[in-house]
């Protein structure tokens, strides 16, 4: 089935077979009604290595329709290998539109990150997760972690992160930072910068989960409490940056480091790609910016 | 057993694309409680199965889902219909179903009488496909919880009168307990495990 009905043999439509759609589909419904528990599903070999985003390639399969525009992101950029080939992958086997502006999607996958760009209801995020399980550091045990999960034994993970603070004199962890999700799961946020905890928290948009490698489904509804694991003499905080986006000045982002030459420059520049282009295109110029055309004229 | 050829007619003229607009139908639904959406395709199931019920059981159910029907549902073209559509297998035991259809009008069982999940998958659970007469213009509720905004009224017509009280019995079983989806002709809203019904003023 697929709207080019002159070909004679096509993949179905959004590669999956329909049998494997529906076990999806059930998988993410169940997620959904019991947000941040990890509901096992029976991944499939998807026509690309694990850990480049099988998980995330399959919920979106299973989600995607006629209708929709799909935007593919990689550690927030438009236009690196895994968001470039997933993007053309879902053209050519749904035949869908796509997009590089946040809000101009229905679907955004991401692998680690999440727009800046307040997201809006009808959208949906799915994550690529390599290790869904975020006691499994602590304990290798999947029937074990599983107890704890049902049993709503999380005193392990406060004290990985009081161990932090003993050594370090904070919370170390940078990315992937817990969270527990409606006052019951402890989940793995997948490896987003602790950064952007902050955005899953009554999110309006619909947030996916999926882990190819490790099979496993799980997911925020919007409107939902995400709470970001601390101690009352310990608050969770996000990085800060001492200085702004370097092409587009923008103070508030998540920023990466560029190395420039090999005597120590660097900058550091939006990794949401599409937020800089867009306040560049806007006039915005950083103090390593060169200013658009049309305002330099 | 002899076949009503009804039960052969009335799938998805487009059964990839019906599914999936069905279940983008189901996901808004389930991700958004009390919010009311109208099942995709053009599924047409024979009666008493409604239109939304007939596109649920054919976007969701298959040979891994066994499925329940209520006495009203229970006759051979509804039967026929389900298993040559989906594959999946009619049960006896309400216990072992993971979908559970309802007819209109018809009285909701013990709700202890589906799978709740386990404490280790409590993803486990049936999901309850009930039909009423309509999704709107009942008592009216006042729901919580994740997918709602504050907080949301919902007004479905037709649950029984002691509905609140089994549904907060299903509600202090979290993570375990039931999905429902309620259905009324093609429209259907969802009820997942997690919201909190409270009368309104209560």
């Amino acid at each position: 089935m697929n709207t080019h009905e002159t070909e004679l043999a096509t993949y179905n439509f959004a590669y999956l077979d329909e049998q494997t759609k529906r076990m999806i589909r059930r998988a993410i419904l169940k997620a959904i009604a019991i947000p941040g528990y990890q509901v096992p599903f029976a991944s499939r070999e998807m026509p690309m290595p694990y850990g480049w985003g099988t998980g995330g390639v399959q919920v979106t399969a299973a989600v995607i329709g006629p209708e929709d525009t799909l935007k593919v992101i990689d550690q927030g950029a438009d236009d690196t290998t895994n968001a470039v080939s997933i993007r053309a992958f879902f053209q050519k086997v749904a035949n869908v539109a796509v997009t590089t502006k946040t809000r101009e999607a229905t679907v955004i996958q991401t692998r680690h990150r999440i727009p800046e760009e307040q997201l809006t209801e009808g959208q949906v995020l799915v994550y690529q997760v390599p290790i869904p399980e975020p006691l499994r550091f602590l304990e290798p045990r999947e029937t074990e972690t599983r107890k704890m999960h049902a049993l709503e034994e999380y005193g392990l993970m406060h004290v990985k992160l009081y161990e932090d603070i003993a050594r370090n004199g904070h919370i170390a962890t940078t990315y992937a930072y817990p969270v527990k999700v409606e006052g019951r799961y402890v989940m793995d946020p997948s490896p987003i910068p602790k950064f952007d905890n902050p955005k899953m928290h009554m999110s309006e948009a619909l947030q996916l989960f999926g882990a190819g490698r490790e099979k496993r489904i799980y997911a925020i509804p919007p409107h939902t409490k995400v709470v970001s694991l601390d101690f009352e003499d310990h608050p969770f905080e996000v990085q800060k940056f001492a200085k702004p986006c370097a092409l587009c000045g923008a103070h508030g982002v998540y920023l990466d480091e560029v190395i420039l030459d090999d005597k120590g420059g660097r900058m550091f520049v939006c990794s949401d790609t599409d937020f800089c282009e867009e306040r560049r295109e806007a006039g915005h110029v950083g103090e390593l910016g060169v200013a658009n055309k049309e305002a330099a004229e | 057993m002899l076949l009503h050829t009804e039960a052969l007619e009335g799938g998805f003229a487009s059964p990839v694309l019906g599914a999936q607009a069905t279940f983008r139908a189901l996901l808004d639904a389930m991700a958004r409680p009390g919010t009311i959406r109208t099942a995709g395709g053009d599924a047409a199931p024979p009666h008493p199965l409604s239109i939304a019920q007939g596109a649920v059981a054919l976007t969701l159910t298959d040979h891994d889902t066994p499925v329940w029907l209520s006495p009203a549902l229970a006759h051979e073209t509804v039967k026929g219909w389900v298993g040559f559509h989906t594959g999946a297998e009619i049960v006896a035991s309400s216990a072992h179903a993971r979908f559970v259809f309802l007819a209109a009008g018809e009285a909701i069982p013990d709700l202890h009488g589906f799978a709740p999940g386990s404490q280790d998958y409590p993803d486990r659970s049936a999901t309850l496909v009930i039909e009423l007469p309509a999704l709107s213009g009942g008592p009216e509720f006042v729901a919580r919880g994740p997918g709602i905004k504050d907080s949301t009224k919902i007004a479905l017509q037709g649950l029984p009168a002691d509905f609140l009280r089994r549904w907060a019995a299903n509600r202090a079983f979290f993570p375990l307990g039931l999905d429902i989806v309620f259905t009324a002709g093609s429209d259907l809203m969802a009820l997942p495990r997690s919201t909190d019904l409270q009368a309104l003023g209560g």
